[in-house]
């Protein structure tokens, strides 16, 4: 028999000044099963929780009704006040009589507390059929999985591996370092990107905890907090990396050169390569879509048709430990882990979509990130601005901001928030590089939003002289040698027209190339833009809605370096946070499968958003549901949808909901 | 898909101040086995005075041509980019049963919901049919720079023809014919058009513009699809060169007259002998007469 | 109007409902960037550039804009509207801007343009067809400038491309016959946009 306690809450004001919270107390008191009625001013503060607690032990309560605000606010707290009594946390129910009642029916008074007791009379009902319910504690495997090895990555690795766990990263391409790697200088304090950067890689690559797969990319992942599974796709690199002492030879002697990614087409690289000169780990791999051996081997095996490929091996003929290893095959490798998180980065848009720029076919129309190795000194031209058609100096230089952002007609509306500042830091090492060109940008607006950004704008009109004009330009044609941009500037109101020599294309950020796919992997959530979602973008940056996958850096959305290292470093505070508890306390309010009921139709399985939900059979054969507790998180769609009735909901069972709709008709 | 009947509208300058084109796009139809019909006592599109004087009748003067089409059961050709524009955006207006409404109020008569008027370009019609054409005079050596204009290939969502930008359709046609395409910048940058009268200044520089880059993109001549591009490039091309001095000289053809010349029609039949530049002197330099 | 006069803008206007109903344009998402005055070809010979047309829409300067010659100098090329990153149809704002001229009969310094609109039409309403020799005379002497483009009428008609007589067509009774119509719906002689075709 229930012994039931409610406690009405005036929340000062917010309920009593528009609910009748003495009449409500009086029309509660006279329920079934209600053994105690009372009111207070403020049932969460200390004396408010001391007088339910006397009043459960005074008056031996079974179960307790409190009346107050969302439990969303307090809920966790009088639980910990119930069971401060002896009493399970979990034959509580609160009601909400504010944001559900008094906050809504601030004109009407009668309406409120007739709806007041309403609300309270169906949490009565429900919390009679409430049961004790009791946490379970799930193992966690404290190893972190990061995949991506640039800045944000290589930050979160390091922070979680000096709070004392182990971290795997893996990396897709054969070096970590990420588009840093591939920037000159930073703004706005201009330091040499690879000088920053590379200190970092090394530590990384020589951390003891931190096991570092490059050349590598997870395939799949299965379990959920804690208790995750990973396959990884270990590519075969065709080169031993427990004999290659990096000297460098090989890849100096290779006959077969590609234009390289790293460079972005501006230079050469060959079949066996390092991506750039500071690699971690400084050992090759071969690009077996080049490599000449490789297509021998292929043509003798496909039936020797065609001419004969050359049967190069120079790099094995050269190598002086006997590195290069030809029948390596690409190995999958599973792994368990307890926390993933994803910092896959970003790629620049792909300008050749601007048609009206020349649709990427004219040589002296770059990207950003294309002048940036242009820019650097490990580039391929040394470090030599010069234009790519002709190797000419450019003497004057146009810069057009906001390609591929804020521009809905190119689907991509947003803003990548650091084109503005890194076109003023072009502009600026331009003047450096040579001291007679004159920049041109051409902007829609220039956000300057971090720290000492506006004045390094200033500087970049200051000391490299640029003159800024407000226009997006219409088209880039070819004028002989020169590039005309037909423009116009909206603060005088007139068009301009620019004759320029090189034309720079501030390019957006957008995610890196499969990043979708590895969302739909770990069951993530990402966005039209196939960037990662956060569970609440203002206060749970870094989490999921899916537990113990983190999300850090620019693959949730455009940011530059200081900001994704802060994420970066966030995500392994939460890692580190999940991995210092010993075991898990998973939420028992989750959906049970009743066997004996259960048709085995798995409508369920399908249904659940969290996948939660797995089969197995019976010792009598019968196919069956079966919730993993550790992964449901009591959304009740399987329950709506089990047509015998077989799986429930702990804390809202369809018996609950019944007794508070019939509870209305009291 | 590929017919060989179309409904024909030439519009009213293909009479007159652009014969030519309609004498060469008949002549080469007639070399591929497509046959033409000339819309019975067509009347004008309206071109670009109608909608810029009045919404219904820009409307319902194209409509008036479609509907004619329709009752042929035939798909309709237009030969100018202008007509061509007003016939795709009537076609696409009349979508919305508020507009059929009110231009069936207009005409006097109901317009029927399902009727899916189809209009195609002359230059869509020719690209089709590349694979029937017998060349026997292959125009090798002529560098031809494609000149599209605006009205052909926007706006995208009425015209559907090609890309916005860098349109490829005469392109194609160009090098089945043998000639080789210049690669230019200002395919479909505006040539001043029917601003010819009103300001004939407008048409001077722009035109300019088009003719100079074409020029120094190492361009022969011109190749247009509209009387009107036409009239601007080929008609005011010595008021444009005296204007500007610098030796602008480009003859300007019809695409359909390089496709009745490659097919080994006699030029005067394709009455080359009318433009305001002479082609004349340029084929016969490059051994093509 | 003179560059310092103070404005007062209505963002709410009849200009701007006008304008949104013809043109079922969003007017409000126009953060001028200029690249519809960029690619304009004749913005050069406008007084309010196509960007500023769109700002003036936005503060409500209605009587600037219909006396503006911006709209009449438009001659609907539509590369504005193909490269706005915002997909707004700038051109057919203009289009709307040109009806709305008409129908509140403002006069603005290209009345020319306008009359060379009228008598092209009414060649068209007589005979069905246009009479480009008939609308070049009576608009060199109707505007006071007969010898405008003079220079090409004697080429033209040696080979033979100016028909002296207008070409007619048999059906010329159905084109008047809607003209009629049109006046009679819109009540007076060529008339207003009032959105009926283009509303919501």
């Amino acid at each position: 028999m229930a012994r039931i306690g409610v406690f009405v809450c005036h929340c000062g004001t917010n309920i009593a000044g528009t609910v009748d919270v003495t009449k409500v107390v009086e029309v509660i008191k006279k329920l079934p099963m209600v053994v105690l009625a009372t009111d207070s001013k403020y049932t969460c503060s200390e004396p408010g929780q001391a007088s339910i607690r006397e009043a459960i032990i005074e008056n031996n309560l079974n179960r307790v009704v409190i009346a107050s605000c969302s439990p969303r606010m307090h809920e966790a707290t009088f639980r910990r006040t119930v069971a401060s009594t002896g009493l399970n946390p979990y034959l509580l129910e609160i009601a909400n009589i504010r944001e559900q009642c008094s906050w809504v029916h601030s004109d009407d008074k009668e309406v409120a507390t007739a709806k007041a007791i309403e609300i309270i009379k169906m949490a009565v009902s429900k919390v009679i059929r409430h049961e004790p319910l009791f946490p379970t504690q799930v193992e966690i495997t404290k190893r972190a999985l990061i995949i991506g090895g640039g800045i944000t990555g290589i930050q979160a690795a390091l922070d979680i591996a000096n709070a004392g766990y182990e971290v795997v990263v893996v990396e897709r391409e054969p070096s970590i370092g990420g588009r840093m790697s591939q920037l000159d200088k930073t703004f706005p304090t201009l330091d040499c990107s690879a000088c920053i950067l590379t200190p970092k890689m090394v530590d990384l690559g020589q951390h003891p905890k931190i096991k570092l797969m490059t050349y590598a990319e997870v395939k799949k992942v299965k379990g959920f907090v804690g208790n995750f599974e990973a396959e990884i796709l270990q590519k075969a690199r065709k080169v031993d990396h427990l004999k290659c002492t990096g000297c460098g030879t090989c890849w100096q002697k290779c006959p077969q050169k590609i234009l390289s990614q790293f460079d972005l087409g501006l230079g050469k690289r060959t079949a066996i390569y390092i991506p750039f000169a500071q690699a971690v780990p400084p050992k090759p791999v071969i690009d077996v879509s080049i490599c000449r051996y490789i297509k021998y081997l292929n043509w003798v095996a496909t039936g020797q048709e065609g001419k004969k490929p050359p049967e190069c091996r120079i790099c094995e003929k050269l190598c002086p430990t006997g590195a290069i290893t030809w029948d390596q095959e690409e190995e999958l490798i599973t792994e368990k882990f307890g926390a993933v998180v994803v910092a896959t980065g970003y790629q620049t848009y792909d300008h050749s979509h601007y048609q009206e720029y020349g649709g990427g076919a004219y040589p002296d129309v770059i990207s950003g990130l294309q002048l940036e190795r242009l820019m650097s000194a490990s580039g391929p031209t040394g470090g030599e601005v010069i234009r790519p058609s002709d190797g000419a100096h450019p003497k004057t230089v146009a810069f057009v901001c906001c390609v591929g952002s804020r521009d809905q007609q190119k689907g991509r509306p947003y803003c990548s928030k650091v084109c503005c500042m890194y076109t003023a830091k072009h502009a600026i090492m331009l003047r450096e590089h040579d001291p007679e060109i004159q920049c041109y940008i051409f902007y829609i607006d220039v956000r300057t939003g971090g720290k000492d950004f506006e004045e390094f704008y200033l500087r970049a009109i200051d000391e490299a002289g640029v003159i800024y004009i407000k226009g997006r330009p219409s088209k880039i044609y070819r004028d002989g040698k020169k590039l005309k941009i037909l423009g116009e500037d909206a603060l005088i109101g007139r068009p301009v027209e620019i004759a320029a020599d090189l034309v720079v294309l501030a390019t957006g950020m957008e995610p890196s190339i499969g990043a979708d796919e590895l969302a739909r992997i770990l069951n993530a959530s990402y966005d039209t833009y196939n960037f990662m979602v956060e569970a609440h973008p203002k206060l749970r940056p870094v989490e999921t809605q899916t537990d113990g996958v983190f999300v850090a850096g620019a693959c949730v959305g455009p940011r530059d370096i200081p900001e994704c290292v802060a994420h970066g470093g966030a995500a392994a505070a939460k890692v580190s946070a999940l991995f210092s508890q010993d075991t898990l306390t998973t939420d028992p309010l989750i959906a049970v499968v009743n066997q004996a009921r259960c048709i085995g139709c798995l409508l369920c399985v399908a249904i659940c958003p969290f996948k939660a939900i797995s089969y197995e059979v019976t010792r009598d054969k019968r196919l069956i549901a079966v919730v993993n507790e550790s992964l449901c998180k009591g959304c009740g769609l399987c329950m709506a949808s089990c047509r015998p009735k077989a799986v429930d909901l702990r804390g809202f069972t369809n018996q609950q909901i019944l007794d508070e709709v019939n509870s209305l008709w009291l | 898909m590929k017919k060989s009947r179309y409904a024909y509208y030439p519009g009213c300058t293909l009479k007159t101040s652009a014969k030519e084109y309609d004498i060469s796009a008949r002549l080469v139809c007639k070399a591929l086995g497509i046959e033409l019909e000339e819309l019975k006592d067509w009347t004008c599109c309206g071109a670009a005075s109608a909608h810029s004087i009045d919404q219904l009748l820009g409307i319902a003067l194209p409509a008036l041509e479609l509907q004619a089409a329709a009752k042929l059961e035939l798909p309709l050709v237009a030969a100018c980019a202008l007509c061509f524009s007003r016939l795709k955006f009537a076609a696409h207006e009349l979508k919305e049963e508020k507009v059929r409404n009110l231009i069936g109020e207009v005409m006097g008569k109901e317009i029927s919901q399902d009727h899916h008027y189809e209009v195609v370009h002359l230059l869509q019609l020719l690209d089709e049919n590349t694979d029937k054409m017998k060349i026997e005079k292959p125009l090798h050596g002529l560098k031809v720079a494609c000149y599209y204009g605006c009205l052909l290939v926007r706006p995208k969502e009425v015209t559907n023809f090609d890309d916005v930008e860098n349109p490829q359709t005469m392109d194609r046609i160009i090098q089945v014919l043998g000639a080789e395409n210049v690669g230019w910048d200002f395919k479909t940058e505006c040539c001043g058009g029917s601003h010819m009268l009103v300001r004939p200044d407008i048409v001077v520089k722009l035109s300019h513009r088009l003719l100079a880059q074409a020029q120094q993109a190492g361009a022969d001549c011109l190749a247009v699809a509209c009387p009107v591009c036409h009239s601007n490039l080929d008609s005011m091309q010595k008021t444009i060169a005296a204007k500007y001095k610098d030796n602008i000289h480009l003859p300007v053809f019809y695409f359909t007259q390089l496709a009745g010349l490659a097919l080994g029609l006699p030029p005067k039949q394709l009455l080359l002998d009318k433009h305001f530049i002479d082609p004349l002197p340029l084929l016969m330099n490059k051994g093509l007469m | 109007m003179s560059v310092a006069s103070v404005i007062t803008p209505q963002p709410v206007s009849e200009l701007r409902s006008a304008v949104e109903a013809y043109s079922r344009q969003k007017i409000s998402h126009c953060y001028q960037c200029g690249k519809c005055t960029a690619g304009c070809p004749v913005a050069y010979a406008m007084d309010l550039t196509p960007r500023r047309v769109m700002r003036a829409i936005q503060l409500g300067l209605k009587d600037e804009l219909l006396a503006s010659r911006a709209p009449w100098i438009c001659f609907f090329c539509i590369t504005c509207s193909a490269r706005c990153p915002r997909e707004i149809d700038i051109a057919s704002v203009m289009e709307s801007l040109r009806l709305l001229a008409i129908s509140e009969k403002t006069k603005s310094s290209v009345e020319d343009i306008k009359l060379f609109h009228r008598l092209f039409l009414s060649f068209v309403r007589l005979w069905g067809r246009a009479y480009e020799l008939g609308l070049g005379a009576a608009y060199n002497l109707l505007g006071r400038h007969p010898l405008n483009k003079a220079e090409i009428i004697p080429g033209m008609l040696s080979r033979g491309k100016l028909a002296f007589l207008p070409h007619r067509s048999k059906r010329a009774n159905e084109i008047r016959k809607i003209f009629k119509r049109i006046e009679v719906m819109r009540n007076e002689k060529i008339i207003q946009p009032k959105s009926e075709v283009k509303a919501q």
